[in-house]
């Protein structure tokens, strides 16, 4: 079968693999992809693109996963909404400008999504991942393994700083 | 040809006007604009900041790993870089001739890369500009604008870009990161559920590909006059050519013409480039300025993409495309269309022509062959050159005995445009910005002709995009005395 029926949750994860931290995301893909995770789709591309809007339909809840330069180390958890930012003047979108172009295509609001921004330091091409952002990537992986229980209610946190 | 703004003769004298960084392109690049008391523009470069070091990235590595290894010098043209780097190592692995099923899934691959990528240029990217006028509310002039005034449009291009990326899964065997093109052939071809799958949906590909080009055509002549003279630029052009003149963006020789459509070079293997091609470095950018060489720096910078790949070709080989070429010449009057906007209705064009290819494609046998590799004796050097979205794309490597890559050498599709995009800024500088305070809008018309290009000034990371737009005015003693910006909300704010 070509097209699989989305599952309930999907962890969408981008940034390039080459580029130091930018690895981040990624490497949360590659974490995940080896547990056994019922109901979730794991999806990872170099950039969020319009097209993605398409991969949110029929879920119920998504987490998108980033390196970010200026989350509070390891990771900030936060909740997102629809929003008409600039990031798609960019070649690059915002997951809320994603959100925001899935509301417009489809007339419906999106599935409830989050953003789990882990901090990274080092961004050059052919860099590794950093010491620093592979501790961070570990407690995220951990959290992330912790949102996923199903013995934890649905209703999660909206916005968590965890301290490093 | 060489405008006479690259360089101003007392710039210490002269107000410097920063535009950083630009928006709706790629990576790194700032405009900065020198005028004097009498706000006359006296100086226009386009920089580019980030030194990518594309080539170190290389060297040291095996050469079966090179395919895989350069799509991630780009997150916008991976494919690209795949497909130009597989046909390097054909070269290396003396591959002198694909099999022909390995030749037309690369090309499948590559005409869904360069739909899905003129799908988000156009739709996505330039089509704000182009629907709504340079000086509409900058809120406005987005996706989000696109969407609300146009629902089906926006919707389209989203599709479009999906069948795109889907052409891509199936070809290369993943969604990102594919591994189908390896030297000397692809290691997949497609199966029976897999071509029905694209075939599904690609009559509709082909209808939204048609009306794309009547839309640009639309848009384009309703101020014919203005579209043609803004940013247009008399500039030699190059590209790929098929065997016969045909169009073709995978695999040929490669073709330049002059500003009046006169032959320079034709049919030439692209393997010799360095015979044609020079690359000249300028002290204030890091991207080089190549140039061809029997012309010599100053005549001879040329202009690269789907401007030049429509001027240049004798016909196209699908019907629909062909038709609209045709039309696209007439407005040349003779001559090559030099009007840097009619980028996007080439682009369209070009668009329109995948559709019809990955239809034809879709229909031939071949693509479902077992004959997937061929190979030969191992050699020392290895050229892969095709036409990426934006323009020629070189990729050169040279390796020991080991098969480890020792030398590499790239000039990618916007390096070929860097002239042509300074000329196009300062056209717009003399012409609509010469004599007048600087606004927005006006501002905004030279990101316009920079757009045109479709330039990847970078790699995806995450230094980019802090800032859509900051415009920083700085007097003769470089005291900054002005500072616009543009917050990620579209606001613009005077900052200072």
């Amino acid at each position: 079968m070509l097209q699989q029926p989305a599952k309930p949750d999907l962890i969408f994860t981008w940034g390039n693999p080459s580029r130091g931290d930018d690895a981040l995301g990624p490497a949360m893909y590659e974490l995940l992809q080896h547990e056994a995770l019922d109901g979730v789709d794991l999806l990872t591309d170099f950039q969020l693109q319009i097209e993605h809007a398409i991969d949110l339909e029929g879920r119920e809840r998504v987490l998108f996963v980033d390196a970010s330069t200026s989350a509070s180390a390891p990771f900030e958890l936060a909740r997102l909404q629809p929003e008409q930012d600039a990031s798609y003047t960019t070649h690059a979108m915002s997951p809320q400008a994603l959100l925001s172009v899935y509301r417009q295509i489809n007339g419906c609001e999106p599935p409830p999504a989050w953003l789990l921004s882990i901090r990274g330091y080092e961004f050059g091409l052919g860099l590794p991942l950093s010491t620093a952002a592979n501790r961070h990537l570990q407690a995220a992986f951990g959290h992330v393994l912790k949102l996923l229980d199903p013995a934890r209610p649905a209703d999660r946190d909206e916005h968590i700083v965890i301290p490093d | 040809m060489s405008s006479n703004l690259e360089t101003a003769a007392n710039p210490e004298k002269l107000e410097r006007i920063v535009i950083e960084p630009l928006t709706r392109v790629e990576g790194h690049g700032k405009v900065t604009l020198l005028q004097d008391e009498n706000l006359h523009i006296r100086q226009a470069r386009l920089h580019i900041v980030e030194f990518r070091g594309f080539e170190k990235f290389i060297q040291g590595r095996p050469y079966w790993e090179l395919p895989v290894l350069v799509q991630r010098l780009c997150g916008i043209c991976p494919v690209s870089h795949h497909l130009a780097a597989a046909k390097a190592t054909d070269m290396l692995v003396g591959a002198t001739q694909l099999t022909p099923t390995a030749e037309k899934i690369r090309r499948l691959m590559h005409y869904g890369q360069t739909l899905q990528s003129h799908a988000l240029h156009f739709f996505h990217l330039c089509s704000p500009d182009l629907l709504f006028g340079f000086d509409d509310e900058v809120r406005h002039r987005n996706i989000i604008g696109v969407i609300e005034d146009h629902p089906e449009i926006a919707k389209q291009g989203v599709l479009l870009r999906k069948y795109g990326q889907e052409v891509i899964r199936l070809t290369a065997g993943k969604r990102i990161h594919g591994t189908g093109a390896i030297p000397g052939g692809v290691n997949k071809s497609l199966n029976r559920e897999e071509i029905d799958y694209l075939q599904k949906d690609i009559e509709q590909m082909v209808q939204w590909g048609q009306d794309a080009v009547e839309l640009i055509k639309r848009i384009f002549f309703e101020q014919l006059d203005y579209h043609m003279a803004f940013a247009s630029i008399d500039s030699n052009m190059m590209s790929m050519i098929g065997a016969n003149g045909e169009f073709d963006i995978y695999h040929g020789g490669l073709r330049a013409k002059d500003a009046d459509g006169s032959t320079i070079f034709d049919h030439v293997d692209y393997t010799g480039y360095r015979d044609y091609i020079r690359e000249g470095v300028k002290n204030w950018s890091y991207m080089k300025f190549p140039f061809i060489e029997s012309l010599g720096a100053e005549h001879g910078w040329y202009r690269v993409g789907p401007l030049a790949r429509v001027n240049n070709c004798d016909y196209f080989s699908t019907p629909l495309a062909e038709q609209q070429r045709k039309l696209f010449m007439e407005a040349g009057h003779g001559r090559p269309v030099h009007a840097s906007l009619a980028f996007h209705w080439a682009r369209l064009i070009e668009l329109l022509y995948c559709t019809e290819a990955i239809r034809e494609l879709l229909l031939d046998p071949d693509i479902s062959g077992t004959e997937l590799v061929n190979k030969g004796a191992l050699q020392a050097c290895g050229i892969g050159v095709l036409e990426a979205p934006r323009g020629t794309l070189f990729h050169h490597y040279e390796i020991d005995d080991d098969g480890i890559v020792n030398k590499a050498n790239l000039i990618v599709s916007t390096t070929n445009n860097n002239q042509a995009m300074n000329e196009s800024i300062r056209q717009v500088s003399n012409n609509y910005l010469d004599g007048k305070q600087l606004t927005e809008p006006l501002l905004n018309q030279i990101e316009v002709a920079i757009r045109a290009y479709d330039p990847c000034l970078s790699c995806a990371t995450h230094a980019m995009g802090k800032m859509p737009l900051e415009i920083t005015l700085l007097n003769e003693k470089q005291e900054v005395v002005d500072r616009l910006e543009k917050r990620v909300t579209g606001e613009i704010q005077r900052t200072l």
